[in-house]
């Protein structure tokens, strides 16, 4: 735990990549498997399930520091997170444990699991009482699984390859999929040959950046690109291997049972493939509105009549592995003739589609068939290089991915709440509201980004000051700043009472020159909204 | 102290200026100029600029002529020294806060109020301890007035600062710490171990070393950055106000290790959003059980709060059976719920 909480200091405390790379090549390079195991396991974001509701943690902590509940409220609005606020109210004890990171994991977190509340108050408070502040912090961490330390699971990959001479790829894959933090999955997963039983495991998501500039200008001939449309659903990987068939989410998500008809379909491709490819809801060859497949999202009874609304299908991108063999590093129009021949076997109508080429004869075409994605209901383009291999994770230069311009509104700005990680004190997650026609300002939509440093905390400061009314942690404001909001998409939705829903908004710049009358309404907004077919 | 029943007595009034004492016709920290003030200490939200005459402890002399000018009337008084504003008595008390910090203790008729100001309960080298004044009517300070603020004794603070930057000098890089120009700079100073390596200063901080050494502190050397041409920094130390971060004034110190010395970096947010590498939790504000203990010490019937956290403060106290009520009205008409970013951007 020593250990463990030393490197998380370290890693809080620098900003510098090569440093952060630094502490925890040391820490792996040091660290007994079993400890190892699990440090990697939260690093990169994954955690046991809740054992203890985070109110009856700070519950717990309020009795002990013998500080009314209030009292604890107020302080947790000042630093913002729960596991940090408990460590600092809790009276300092002088204790420091000596128990192992695995031992406070295994032994003692695991082990709360299932417990009548009472063993499970006794349990926490006497670990507490064990534990030095920063030990706290680190076990209020473990048991609320909110870890987040500037450490992206890339740079966690890129510390493991310096340990263990392995190329980053390898490792990217190796971590992929499901598997339990064990010495010997550790110790597997730094081994230089190992033998990948686990047939589930998927591949690493090759990502595009946004392109920059002109296609024109910078990406050469066209007949070098592969264009396709840029499909607004959920990323996913499709497995067919030893008889059996595996569907990933991009979140590393198993949704294999929530796509029954995709599943299916896919119980009939040929052993030993995968697929990159978009979840997709589609009726009659159109492709639903994303709003559509949220309904679909999570559902793991799935109503026959919500099968019939809402059929998903699977657009085929990509082709990772042939007939068991890791296909990567073949070019992307070898992949993509492969993919044809496989996808050709089954019905037009879906479920399993191939994604269609945009074919155009030059950059000026392509553009004028890109002024067609909203009518298409995609979000633009994508360009992939045709000799491209599949490469790992977000990189430049061979895919890239070219959007329309976002939807904007000016609107303004009703309610707040504090941001989370470095923006737990701060005010920092708005909605944003717009006039109706009798007056009133309407909630339209939630952004959490877009503001620089700075503004974050002039804007801060105007919330604190113009606070109409709490909410639990809401906050009513005056309504007076007004926002330049930006968009993807545009729905009608039941559930939102604007009865609009829009997609990814974000703040584009802080008005300070609208005055609040000049906001934008929810007429406006209505006429953006795509004629019904 | 005796008890009285004469709990409606007003010897202090809020007005738009700030505390204001009628019989004694003067103001405590006034935010506007005023004929009279009696100034608690040398930080600009507790002494303004223009008042017609100042009362302030001796100590002080030297730091509020630097901040007022050489033509402010500055009357100075030794700490314990009585001195009557029309007929009211009126002392200044240690506070521990900064350099010629008092509570200004004020009698009229039997009668005591102390009005604190800023203050820290621990030791200080840099100047006299605070010292509790038994009282009436208490006026506290509630700048860190959550249970959250728990302070460590400072040589331990120290510790720390002194390895960090044996640690970057080590590694051939120059350390900057950032802390307030006025009182916590000089602190650091006389606490940090110098012969780790070579001490520079931002001009701000220079000044008042200056108006430190006058007084009779002892600091350590020190170069004012900008008085000196080309020179490596590695290794060295440059203490900055907070001020002077992410401008280019940082540039010339090369590769270099960034802290903050402030009370808010107990709160792992606050040091995030400055970006800096490291905070180190060194305040010349009492923390909360140093709030708690001194307000029932000084045997207070009453206890008005200000600064800070005042709302909280004077509800726990009421909790605790001590009759508090939290002074809401502050120094550019602010609300006391001033984020924390902002409230440790002043200096």
């Amino acid at each position: 735990m020593k250990a463990f909480a030393d490197l998380y200091t370290t890693l809080d405390e620098t900003n510098k990549t090569n440093a952060k790379i630094e502490a925890l090549r040391a820490y792996f390079q040091g660290a007994p498997p079993a400890d190892a195991a699990w440090v990697l396991y939260f690093l990169i974001g994954r955690r046991p399930r809740r054992a203890i509701a985070v109110r009856k943690l700070a519950e717990w902590a309020a009795q002990e520091a013998d500080i009314p509940d209030w009292l604890f409220s107020e302080s947790y609005d000042a630093v913002g997170d729960i596991a940090e606020t408990i460590a600092l109210i809790l009276p300092e004890t002088g204790a420091v444990s000596e128990l192992s990171l695995h031992d406070w994991v295994e032994a003692r977190l695991l082990g709360l699991q299932g417990l009548p509340e009472p063993e499970q108050r006794t349990l926490i408070l006497q670990a507490w009482r064990e534990q030095s502040r920063q030990q706290r912090f680190i076990w209020n961490k473990l048991i609320t699984g909110e870890f987040r330390v500037g450490v992206s699971q890339k740079l966690v990959t890129r510390a493991l390859a310096e340990v263990s001479g392995l190329d980053e790829a390898t490792l990217a894959h190796r971590l992929m999929g499901q598997w339990e933090p064990t010495p010997a999955f550790y110790q597997a997963l730094l081994a230089s040959e190992v033998q990948d039983a686990q047939i589930s495991r998927p591949y690493p998501f090759f990502l595009a950046y946004p392109i920059e500039g002109d296609p024109a200008a910078t990406l050469g001939e066209i007949h070098e690109w592969q264009t396709e449309w840029k499909w607004d659903g959920i990323r996913a990987q499709l497995i067919r291997r030893a008889g059996e068939t595996f569907l990933w989410s991009r979140g590393e998500e198993l949704v294999t049972d929530r796509y029954p008809e995709v599943v299916a379909a896919a119980d009939q491709l040929p052993d030993g493939v995968v697929l990159d490819g978009e979840l997709l809801p589609w009726k009659a060859g159109l492709v639903l509105p994303f709003a559509k497949l949220q309904q679909r999202i999570g559902r793991k009874s799935l109503s026959r009549k919500l099968l019939g609304d809402v059929p998903v299908i699977f657009l085929a991108y990509d082709l990772l592995e042939y007939n068991g063999v890791d296909w990567r590093a073949q070019p992307l129009h070898q992949r993509r003739a492969q993919l044809t021949e496989i996808i050709q076997a089954f019905s037009q109508e879906g479920p399993l589609l191939l994604s269609p080429l945009v074919q155009v004869d030059s950059w000026a075409a392509l553009a004028e068939q890109r002024e067609e994605s909203r009518g298409r209901m995609v979000e633009g383009l994508m360009l992939k290089r045709i000799d491209s291999p599949y490469r790992v994770g977000r990189q430049r230069g061979d895919w890239w991915k070219w959007k329309i311009e976002p939807y904007t509104v000016d609107a303004v700005l009703i309610n707040a709440q504090r941001g989370s990680g470095k923006r737990a004190s701060l005010y920092t997650d708005y909605t944003f509201g717009v006039w109706d026609d009798a007056g009133n300002l309407i909630p339209f939509a939630k952004a959490y980004s877009g503001l620089t440093d700075a503004e974050i905390r002039q804007v801060d400061a105007f919330i604190r000051r113009n606070t109409l009314e709490k909410f639990g942690p809401v906050r009513t404001v005056k309504p007076e700043l007004v926002f330049e909001l930006a968009f993807e998409g545009i729905q009608q939705s039941s559930r939102h009472k604007s009865g609009i829903a829009v997609r990814f908004p974000r703040i584009l710049r802080w008005r300070q020159d609208k005055p609040l009358a000049e906001a934008d309404t929810l007429a406006t907004i209505r006429a953006m909204l795509p004629t019904e077919a | 102290m005796t008890t009285r029943n004469n709990r409606t007595s007003l010897l202090l009034t809020l007005t738009e200026y700030g505390l204001y004492c009628a019989v004694g016709d003067f103001y405590i920290d006034p935010w506007q100029p005023v004929p009279r003030a009696v100034v608690t200490h040398a930080h600009s939200d507790h002494c303004v600029y223009g008042c017609q005459t100042y009362l302030v402890a001796q100590a002080g002399e030297h730091v509020c002529r630097m901040r007022l000018g050489e033509t402010a009337l500055l009357q100075t008084v030794a700490y314990g020294e009585a001195t009557y504003l029309n007929g009211v008595r009126v002392s200044l008390h240690p506070a521990g806060h900064i350099l010629g910090s008092a509570q200004i203790r004020v009698e009229y008729q039997g009668e005591v109020w102390v009005v604190s100001g800023d203050y820290k309960r621990e030791a200080d080298a840099t100047c006299a301890s605070f010292e509790v004044i038994p009282c009436h009517h208490f006026i506290s300070e509630a700048t860190f007035g959550l249970p959250i603020y728990h302070w460590q004794p400072s040589q331990a603070i120290f510790a720390q600062i002194n390895q960090w930057w044996r640690n970057n000098a080590e590694h051939g890089k120059a350390t900057i710490l950032y802390c307030y120009a006025l009182g916590k700079a000089q602190r650091v100073l006389a606490g940090i171990d110098a012969s780790i390596g070579r001490v520079f200063t931002h001009g701000a901080v220079e000044r008042l070393n200056q108006a430190y050494r006058a007084s009779g502190v002892a600091l350590p050397e020190t170069v004012y950055a900008m008085s000196v041409g080309k020179v490596d920094y590695r290794g060295a130390l440059i203490i900055a106000p907070v001020s002077a971060r992410a401008t280019s004034w940082v540039n010339r110190f090369g590769d270099h290790a960034s802290g903050f010395a402030s009370g808010w970096m107990r709160i792992r947010g606050a040091r995030r959003q400055r970006a800096v590498d490291r905070g180190f939790v060194l305040s010349d504000h009492a923390d909360w059980d140093g709030l708690l203990a001194t307000i029932k010490a000084t045997g207070a019937e009453r206890v008005g709060v200000t600064h800070g956290y005042t709302a909280v403060l004077a509800r726990r106290l009421l909790e605790l059976g001590i009759d508090a009520y939290a002074i809401e009205t502050r120094y550019r008409g602010e609300t006391n719920d001033a984020s924390e970013a902002e409230l440790a951007s002043e200096t």
